[in-house]
């Protein structure tokens, strides 16, 4: 090979490397705006969602405004619509399924996190545990119809018999109720709440509980004041984030908590969720103010839920940045 | 004096047993842990347990092929092969939708935005997004579709489980091309691939199992929802008629037949439950499948 | 390639597969039969599947796909639209029929009672007089050992616990039926609730979604009292109540004692009726609908119609009795007919 021939081939190859082929360069760019295009319709889709649940829900807006928060009355027959049961409901049986569930899926959470037991007794456990959330929530409501509330309800009597004095228990029951969706609302928030503390537990350096045996300390001892409280914004938006699933359920619910709106103290009593009387109510709505109505429960559940995700997201993101 | 009588404290302290009270306190709570762990596992092997129990006797292949029976009819096969189909039908409809999407907004956040404001604020949608009670997906659906083409069909069925399943496709894709070493998108990069290259012969392609992982995660999901189908597909006695018109699935007849005063009806439920899960179950191990050969590939 | 790695090629494969075999499915049904669908009560649910499977078998080219949803949710859906044709065991009323663009035809199928059924452990026969029963579901009798239920049952023994009734948490044909029947007989429960497909029922009733929801819901409370058609108490077992008439007889439900009810009712030009306290037989009987459009867009979807609603009124008929349901009298059933035959029309 001569030499101007190896030069003129260098050129080329400069000329290559430098001067981006004008075709290259168009599918190069028209591929980034692709994806990009892609990835801002899937966060306008939740513009689009809220705008359109938004826009339905008008006409229940402008016909009660905020008394519909505030009122009981909910008439399909008479048109006349209020939420107060409903949210009523909602929150009342979310609350009660956390205050089951926190100790429990905690519990859950230290047994399989520390090493009271062998390995191979430890993982296989905090997987059966993470498997109720594979198992779709219509059966959960299932076996509650068919197993849980007969189950239940001798204890529901009890309660009843023996501590009517307490306005909770003041009224003799009937199977379904707010506390049957109570229960079976803890089964289906558990595995997030266990699931996601076990991971906060073992993201918590070994340091901090050497240094504490160390010293003395036994091993509840640094459960309770080390580790527990090094983790607990992380088990706290574990938490939040099983209340925004409990408040989002519905099949579990609908199946066992009675659909009668009414608000009664007594958690003995039947009640009715937003999820289930939307649900319920929503195949056979006739009336452009019944399906705003209906809109407008979905909206503000919608509401709900999105602050509710919002804190517990940013309470695990400043797990995740203290721990980091 | 003062030293020997505090060396004496610490001998004892450090010799002697834990304390009564300390000891108590460690025992109880461990035996508090322990029943509060089984109580957690109570309801669900009394799920499995009652599912496996109710559910066999019935469990044939006639169940698998034939249409639900009309109430007072006993001489016909009673099944629920229209309400499987149906299911496979609106689940395929919901990857169709959300696969391209989701995969493209995980693409856009692991190698376009990374850390930018722009992505930042798209994850954290994406999210919220993923936390959107499924009802709150139906009523959408039911909004965007039903209302506007008049009719329950299985594409509203569809469009509603896609809502559903695209923030998880779009996480999980993420977090799979996040786990691709950089140095395999430098090398595609030195040897003059462009990003299209780069992205989808290089980084799509070796993160494709954790990609599958969690597009069968997301599937297994779909398939189990019931409270967005009630609202967009209703259900249906009869083989799904084209993609326009009601169409049965699993849940929804496992929801109907749940409320259902007739024995042989709720019967059907416990066996529809039982394939149901057994579905959920295969899913979420093959993703496993797939989550292993992806450790195997690093 | 590595694009092309066999795990890839699997999944493509698969999923292409699962799609092929699902959408072929559905066109092949497409290019086979013509399909009617509709939508509504849940009362004569249990009739119309018999009958449609029975129609199919007749004319394999027609299928009729019927969703128990509840009468209000069946006219939802006709004046939406969304559905070939609707059912209803309340009459649409005037307003309901102006909105349906297309005109609406109203076709009575079949009568039936609504029986009131009970579950409490150890009592059977159980019966509930006028002054009773209206007073049980508006709240003002709250325990199974009240005195004015005991009068009507001497000898029984009826335990102390409270009576939880079950009612419609959907817009209901039944419950209309029902209220009908309870207002017809008592002023208070007329003022107060009223004869509708939505009543607001006092205190805090259990609520179960269609006529099986709450057959289910009776059957698994004890304690429990509620209102379903009476077909849905043969095929459960539930012990029903007998219930005064309007001649002081207390009458267990029955088609006999239905069709006693029915006889005397006269159906006017529209097929419309509203009777709540027949003169004798079982004093709750209600008949349903089949709602049809005046008009449809094709010539098939008419024809298909008519042939649909001649065979359950003329073949369909006889299956009638054997699920708990009363005959159309003949005379009315020809007439309706004809109805279809001359109203129904491809504009």
């Amino acid at each position: 090979m001569t030499n101007p021939d190896r030069a003129k081939q260098y050129l080329e190859v400069e000329h290559n490397l430098f001067q981006a082929d004008p075709k290259n360069l168009l599918l190069e760019q028209g591929f980034t705006w692709l994806v990009r295009i892609f990835a801002f319709s899937t966060a306008g889709l939740l513009l689009w969602l809220s705008w359109i649940i938004f826009q339905d829900a008008e006409p229940a807006i402008a016909q009660f405004g905020s008394d519909f928060l505030l009122s009981q009355n909910w008439n399909v027959g008479e048109l006349s619509f209020g939420a107060a049961p409903f949210i009523y409901g909602t929150v009342v049986s979310s609350t009660l399924a956390l205050l089951i569930a926190v100790p429990i899926g905690l519990a859950v959470a230290i047994v399989t996190s520390e090493n009271f037991l062998p390995v191979w007794v430890r993982s296989p456990l905090a997987t059966l545990v993470e498997l109720i959330a594979a198992i779709p929530s219509v059966i959960v409501g299932l076996w509650g119809i068919y197993v849980m509330i007969p189950v239940l309800q001798p204890l529901q009597l009890w309660l009843y018999k023996h501590l009517a004095w307490i306005p909770l228990f003041s009224t003799e029951p009937s199977g379904p109720s707010m506390l049957a969706a109570g229960v079976i609302l803890a089964i289906v928030i558990l595995p997030t709440i266990s699931v996601i503390s076990r991971d906060v537990l073992l993201a918590i350096p070994l340091e901090l509980r050497n240094a504490s045996m160390s010293l003395g300390a036994t091993r509840w001892e640094t459960i309770f004041k080390i580790i527990l409280p090094a983790s607990a914004s992380g088990i706290v938006g574990a938490t939040i984030l099983a209340l925004g699933r409990a408040l989002g359920e519905t099949m579990a619910v609908t199946m066992v908590i009675g659909n009668s709106a009414g608000i009664n103290i007594s958690l003995l009593e039947p009640a009715y969720s937003i999820t289930s009387v939307l649900a319920n109510e929503f195949a056979e709505a006739l009336e452009k103010l019944h399906i705003g109505a209906l809109m407008y429960l979905a909206l503000i559940l919608f509401v709900i839920t999105l602050i509710v995700n919002l804190i517990a997201v940013l309470m695990v993101n400043i797990f995740t940045k203290k721990i980091n | 004096m003062a030293k020997s009588l505090l060396d004496k404290s610490l001998e004892t302290e450090l010799h002697q047993p834990l304390g009564v009270g300390r000891t108590l306190f460690s025992w109880g709570m461990t035996g508090i842990a322990f029943i509060l762990t089984g109580m957690a596992l109570l309801p669900l092997c009394s799920i499995l347990l009652e599912i496996l129990r109710q559910g066999i006797p019935n469990l044939g292949w006639e169940v698998f092929v034939s249409l639900p029976a009309p109430q007072g009819m006993t001489d016909v096969p009673n099944g629920f092969a229209n309400a499987l189909l149906g299911t496979i039908l609106m689940v395929g409809i919901a990857s169709l939708l959300s696969v391209p999407f989701g995969v493209m907004t995980g693409i856009f956040l692991s190698e376009f935005g990374k850390t930018s404001t722009i992505a930042s604020g798209i994850r954290f949608i994406t999210v919220i997004l993923n936390s959107v009670p499924s009802i709150i997906a139906g009523v959408f659906a039911y909004a965007i579709v039903v209302i506007t083409t008049h009719q329950f069909s299985a594409v509203a069925g569809g469009f509603a489980l896609a809502v559903l399943m695209l923030p998880m496709v779009a996480l999980t894709t993420e977090e799979a091309l996040k786990l691709v070493p950089t140095s395999m998108r430098l090398a595609s990069a030195s040897l003059g691939g462009n990003s299209f290259q780069t992205t989808f012969r290089i980084v799509v392609a070796s993160a494709l199992p954790g990609i599958t992982t969690g597009l069968l995660l997301a599937v297994a999901r779909a398939a189990g929802e019931t409270a967005p189908l009630l609202l967009t597909a209703l259900s249906s006695q009869k083989w799904p008629d084209g993609l326009f018109s009601p169409t049965a699935s699993m849940s929804v007849l496992i929801y109907n037949y749940a409320n259902s005063p007739y024995p042989e009806q709720i019967q059907l439920a416990w066996t529809a439950s039982l394939v149901l899960v057994g579905m959920v179950c295969i899913t979420s191990i093959l993703s496993r499948l797939f989550a292993r050969k992806r450790s195997l590939v690093r | 390639m590595i694009f092309f790695t066999p795990a890839f090629r699997l999944v493509v494969t698969t999923s292409l597969l699962t799609v092929a075999v699902t959408l072929g499915q559905g066109f092949t049904a497409i290019t086979q039969a013509l399909t009617l669908n509709g939508a509504g009560a849940t009362f004569p649910k249990p009739l119309y599947d018999r009958y449609f499977a029975e129609f199919s078998k007749k004319y394999p080219d027609i299928q009729v796909n019927y969703e128990g949803i509840g009468s209000g949710g069946g006219i939802k859906q006709l004046i939406a639209g969304t559905v070939d044709f609707a059912a209803s065991d309340a009459a649409m009323n005037d307003a309901e029929i102006d909105k349906v663009k297309q005109g609406v035809l109203m076709i009575p199928t079949a009568g039936g009672a609504v029986a009131v059924i009970y579950n409490l452990p150890g009592v059977s026969g159980l019966k509930l007089s006028h002054t009773v029963l209206p007073d049980i579901f508006s709240g003002k009798i709250t325990r199974w050992n009240d005195p004015k239920i005991a009068a009507d049952n001497p000898g029984v023994e009826l335990p102390d616990e409270r009576i939880k009734p079950v009612v419609r948490a959907d817009g209901s044909g039944t419950s209309f039926i029902f209220t009908n029947h309870l207002s017809a007989i008592n002023d208070d429960f007329k003022t107060q609730v009223g004869a509708t497909k939505e009543p607001k029922w006092p205190g805090n009733p259990l609520k179960g979604k269609g006529n099986p929801g709450v057959a289910a819901l009776v059957k698994q409370t004890a304690g429990s009292i509620g209102y379903v058609e009476a077909a849905y108490t043969k095929q459960t077992n539930l012990p029903a109540a007998s219930v005064e008439n309007q001649k002081g007889r207390f009458v267990a439900p029955s088609i006999a004692e239905a069709n006693t009810a029915l006889a005397n009712i006269k159906f006017p030009a529209n097929f419309r009726v509203f009777e709540g306290n027949p003169a004798d037989g079982y004093p709750i009987t209600g008949v349903t609908w089949l709602l049809v459009y005046k008009h449809y867009d094709s010539a098939e979807k008419t024809e298909a119609v008519k042939k649909l609603i001649q065979w359950c009124l003329n073949d369909g008929q006889k299956f009638n009795n054997g699920l708990g349901y009363t005959e159309i009298p003949a005379s009315v059933a020809q007439e309706a007919i004809e109805t279809v035959n001359s109203g129904i029309s491809t504009p």
